[in-house]
């Protein structure tokens, strides 16, 4: 029963309402990035922006409290990966690692399902940084 | 803080479904519709692939 994707905006086809013509257009989407939700705030989708930092804090801030791990360096291919996942989470990531949380080494289950979360995190965020994007070229209403 | 490994998943379907159901559709109800899709397909898998692999151990 999912429902059908949004349809793209024809391609040519400029995009709707005064306020998307002016400004930098990549605002929201490093606003985004940086604080999640604040890019929705931005392309004035208050509500959406709400949902989004609460969903994506609070997984960031959960997995912290269940001892998962942040990616601090990149060794090998999987920790440059889990790294470029941590980094979505922008000003989290950096505030945390200022704070020497998520330092510990995996030791537990659940801790190693912490340091996912943390991933999963900043990939999220990234998809809500690049929907705040895509509000504001008018790609979606 | 150590959840259960189930509340673990559920909050996990939670946040994930939350942030799928506002980016990829376009109207609240569309959102709602589909968040709750991806929740159920979250935690119906794992409850299915947790019976299989409990019964492949068998």
């Amino acid at each position: 029963m999912a429902t059908t994707p949004n349809k793209p905006t024809p391609a040519g086809k400029p995009a709707t309402g005064k306020e998307q013509q002016q400004g930098f257009v990549y605002l929201p989407l490093i606003a985004g990035w940086l604080v999640p939700g604040a890019g929705h705030f931005l392309v004035r989708k208050p509500i959406r922006g709400v949902l989004l930092a609460i969903s994506i804090i609070a997984m960031f801030v959960i997995s912290l409290a269940m001892q998962g791990k942040l990616y601090t360096s990149a060794q090998d291919i999987l920790s440059l990966l889990g790294m470029a996942g941590d980094l979505g989470s922008g000003l989290l990531y950096f505030v945390s690692r200022g704070l020497g949380l998520g330092a510990q080494p995996t030791q537990t289950t659940v801790a190693d399902y912490g340091r996912v979360f943390i991933v999963v995190a900043g990939l999220l965020n990234v998809i809500a940084a690049v929907d705040a994007h895509n509000l504001r070229t008018g790609r979606k209403n | 803080m150590q959840p259960s490994h189930f509340l673990a998943v559920l909050l996990f379907a939670l946040f994930a479904s939350t942030v799928f159901g506002i980016t990829m559709r376009d109207t609240p109800r569309r959102m709602v519709r589909y968040g709750a899709y991806c929740f159920v397909l979250f935690v119906g898998s794992v409850i299915v692939f947790s019976w299989v692999m409990f019964l492949i151990a068998r």
